[in-house]
């Protein structure tokens, strides 16, 4: 403790260093919330984030005893111009059994325009027995100006899925894919309206 | 006692620096401490004047002084100002001036760096106040998103001054971490021959925790600023759903690093109450180790209870469930060190100087905010308290009742050393009970209109809350403008022309490193290490 000088010189540049490091990894360590985040999401289902992917479900059993109520929403962000709505409110199915639904989206703009639709189921705890077959959420929609385009959602819910489950509510929200967005939105800067130019060109 | 001291029996041999390079180029960690603590001052009253002009507008319903979008930036600003330019910096000064004193170290590790921590922050709040003062001169909006800045209030709707904000918390979070590096650097390496760890006061302990606090958490806040940074102006999407990103991931890395904070505002103030206690009963600190241990676990704790915050966000049950009980766990140390500071008291020969009144109205006080923090805890009735006064009322228990009153209690307990002369007692005791009073008249009645379901940081609210709110804000006027005495008191104690002077122990039941050398504190102490046994 009452070291020499230069031992204690010594040793204060041993412990920031040790510090600094100590810094540089929590820096770090909040950015790599972010894939933690999704990765903790995808696998507890949590925030309703569902597959993005083609669901295979070959082997699921039809349990016709229980029934199990569907609601589908229909929303767009803020910024989206778009029409966007389900054919139907909700549907009734049995687990194991596959459905159909159709959502019907159009573009009520003067220009071509490319959206995503961001699906979220809840419950939170439903949303990994919720399976897409087929879904326009799978992919980028190009629509052009003034189209109007319906599109299939096929589903089945995992026979597995909590008995608790009675209801089930299917959301989508459709955006505008960053950088395509019509010229004079309201909140990206300049730089994003120029990508936005090249694209419409 | 005296024999550990060098020759330093007057200012004129010590020294010091003249002019404004004293104060601008210092490495001197008391006249570093002392910027701290005056700068801690000032914004104690640019928060405050915010403050009230919050519970003008709320003193009737309707709209009356502001329009709500200035309303808004008064909580955003009021909040920032009081967590990060007022507790962090006083609680930093208290470090700078306390720590090397306490421990027998001539300085701090790292003067120059000291000096750094320091100058940082005028920069970081000038500019945070700039952005104030250009939206009273209506170009544009200050930062209105509450303290919290939550995405996507801060990022897509945020005003243009947000960028402000961000390099504003950025400076602070370099100077909390550079005075963090100091402070543990200087307790590990500068302490007294046989002073052990377990020997070190308890002040010195709880800011030797708080400062690894600062060093796990801050640069997760840069971390969140970043991310905001680059979804404003460079296109990336952390928090913007359009782009894959999630607006519920902000809370998450903002909580990571909100919750440890809550504890960096308070643990030194547990610090020192248990300095000033054992000095005014006249015993030792009963439980000294559990103290120590006591801290530890509330700080290792702080790290797992951040989603506490943000319970309404839609969790699954076994999480909330988890959530619940750490932070209900975290009662349990905080309950040892309220039992240990009354065991404390329990028998002892109590005087009730100035610095104790504050001492025990932390106690008292800061138990009631412990409290409903333990009600707030309860995942089914946060539901019913989440973003309503009663979150309000909670934490201006713990923060004002709680780590303010503990600052009290510290420039009361330690402004004799600091200038030689003793404050004025009478002063301070009006102090303290006009600020007690008032401070439960403005507090108190927001547990009530919280409960009734009255939300935060909204300028109107229904007639039914009309009168606790008058209350509140009557409470609120007494209180600000009672914080004037303590602005005389301590000036007219420096001055010193009509005090007594304070001897070197200061206070009867004083014991420690501090009331060895002479009152005021020379300008350089303990060159030569004393020794403890």
């Amino acid at each position: 403790m009452a070291a020499e000088p230069s031992n204690k010189q010594a040793a204060n540049r041993r412990v920031i260093g040790k510090l600094l490091l100590a810094v540089v990894a929590m820096f770090g360590f909040g950015f790599a919330l972010v894939p933690l985040y999704d990765v903790f999401c995808a696998v507890t289902g949590l925030n309703g984030k569902t597959g993005s992917q083609v669901a295979d479900f070959n082997n699921m059993q039809l349990d016709d005893s229980r029934k199990i109520k569907v609601e589908f929403l229909a929303s767009l962000n803020e910024q989206m111009p778009w029409e966007f709505k389900a054919v139907q409110d909700s549907i009734t199915v049995h687990p194991g059994q596959p459905a159909k639904v159709d959502f019907i989206a159009k573009n009520k703009t003067g220009k071509d325009m490319i959206g995503q639709a961001i699906p979220s189921v809840s419950p939170g705890i439903a949303a990994s027995y919720f399976q897409k077959t087929e879904c326009f959420c799978f992919t980028e929609q190009l629509l052009k100006a003034g189209e109007e385009k319906v599109m299939p959602v096929l589903f089945i819910v995992d026979p597995s899925i909590s008995e608790d489950v009675h209801e089930i509510t299917l959301s989508y929200t459709f955006f505008i894919k960053p950088g395509t967005e019509e010229a004079g939105s309201r909140v990206k800067t300049s730089s994003v309206s120029k990508t936005s130019a090249n694209y419409t060109n | 006692m005296s024999a550990v001291i060098e020759e330093h029996h007057d200012d004129h041999h010590d020294h010091k620096p003249t002019g404004i390079g004293r104060w601008l180029f210092s490495t001197n960690h008391k006249d570093i401490g002392t910027m701290y603590l005056w700068f801690s001052f000032t914004m104690l009253f640019i928060g405050g004047a915010l403050a009230l002009v919050i519970r003008a507008e709320l003193f009737q319903p309707g709209l009356q002084f502001v329009e709500p979008e200035f309303f808004n930036q008064m909580t955003t600003l009021h909040g920032l100002i009081m967590v990060f330019g007022v507790i962090m910096p006083a609680f930093v000064g208290l470090a700078n001036w306390m720590v090397p004193m306490m421990i027998g170290a001539p300085d701090m590790a790292l003067p120059r760096m000291n000096n750094w921590s320091f100058w940082l922050l005028p920069g970081a709040f000038g500019l945070l106040i700039a952005s104030l003062i250009m939206s009273m001169m209506g170009m544009g909006s200050a930062p209105n998103f509450g303290w919290t800045f939550y995405a996507p209030l801060s990022t897509t709707y945020g005003p243009e001054s947000t960028d402000f904000f961000i390099f504003s918390v950025h400076m602070m979070g370099i100077s909390s971490i550079m005075g963090a590096i100091n402070i543990i650097a200087t307790i590990m390496n500068m302490r007294a021959p046989g002073m052990t760890y377990m020997k070190m006061p308890i002040f010195v302990w709880t800011w030797f925790i708080t400062a690894y606090l600062l060093i796990a958490v801050m640069p997760v806040l840069a971390t969140a600023v970043t991310m905001m940074l680059t979804d404003r102006n460079f296109g990336t999407s952390f928090f913007d759903a359009a782009g894959g990103g999630d607006p519920v991931l902000f809370q998450h890395v903002f909580w990571f690093f909100g919750h440890p904070e809550v504890y960096i505002m308070i643990l030194p103030a547990f610090g020192i109450i248990s300095q000033v206690v054992p000095t005014f009963a006249r015993k030792k600190i009963f439980g000294y180790s559990s103290m120590v241990y006591a801290t530890s676990s509330i700080a290792f704790l702080s790290f797992i209870v951040w989603a506490h915050h943000m319970f309404t966000t839609g969790m699954p049950v076994a999480t909330e469930l988890f959530f619940m009980y750490a932070t209900m766990l975290i009662a349990v140390p905080t309950g040892v060190k309220v039992f240990n500071w009354v065991s404390t008291m329990w028998k002892g020969s109590m005087t009730f100087e100035t610095p104790m009144l504050f001492a025990i109205g932390f106690i008292f006080m800061f138990s009631i905010g412990g409290f409903t923090g333990l009600m707030l805890s309860i995942v089914p009735a946060d539901f019913q308290y989440h973003d309503t006064y009663f979150v309000v009322a909670h934490f201006h228990y713990v923060l004002v009742t709680g780590a303010l009153y503990a600052i009290y209690s510290a420039v009361y307990f330690w402004l004799p050393k600091w200038t030689g002369n003793m404050y004025d007692e009478k002063l301070g005791k009006l102090h303290f009970w006009v600020s007690t009073i008032s401070v439960n008249v403005l507090f108190f009645p927001m547990h009530f209109v919280g409960l009734a379901g009255m939300p935060r940081r909204i300028p109107d609210y229904n007639m039914q809350f009309a009168e606790f709110n008058q209350m509140a804000t009557i409470g609120a006027f007494v209180f600000g403008f009672s914080q004037l005495i303590l602005l005389w008191n301590v000036v007219k104690t420096i001055r010193g022309r009509s005090t007594v002077k304070a001897t070197d122990q200061v206070w009867e039941g004083a014991e420690g490193l501090e009331w060895t050398i002479p009152s005021p504190a020379p300008f350089h102490s303990f060159t030569t290490p004393p020794t403890v046994k």
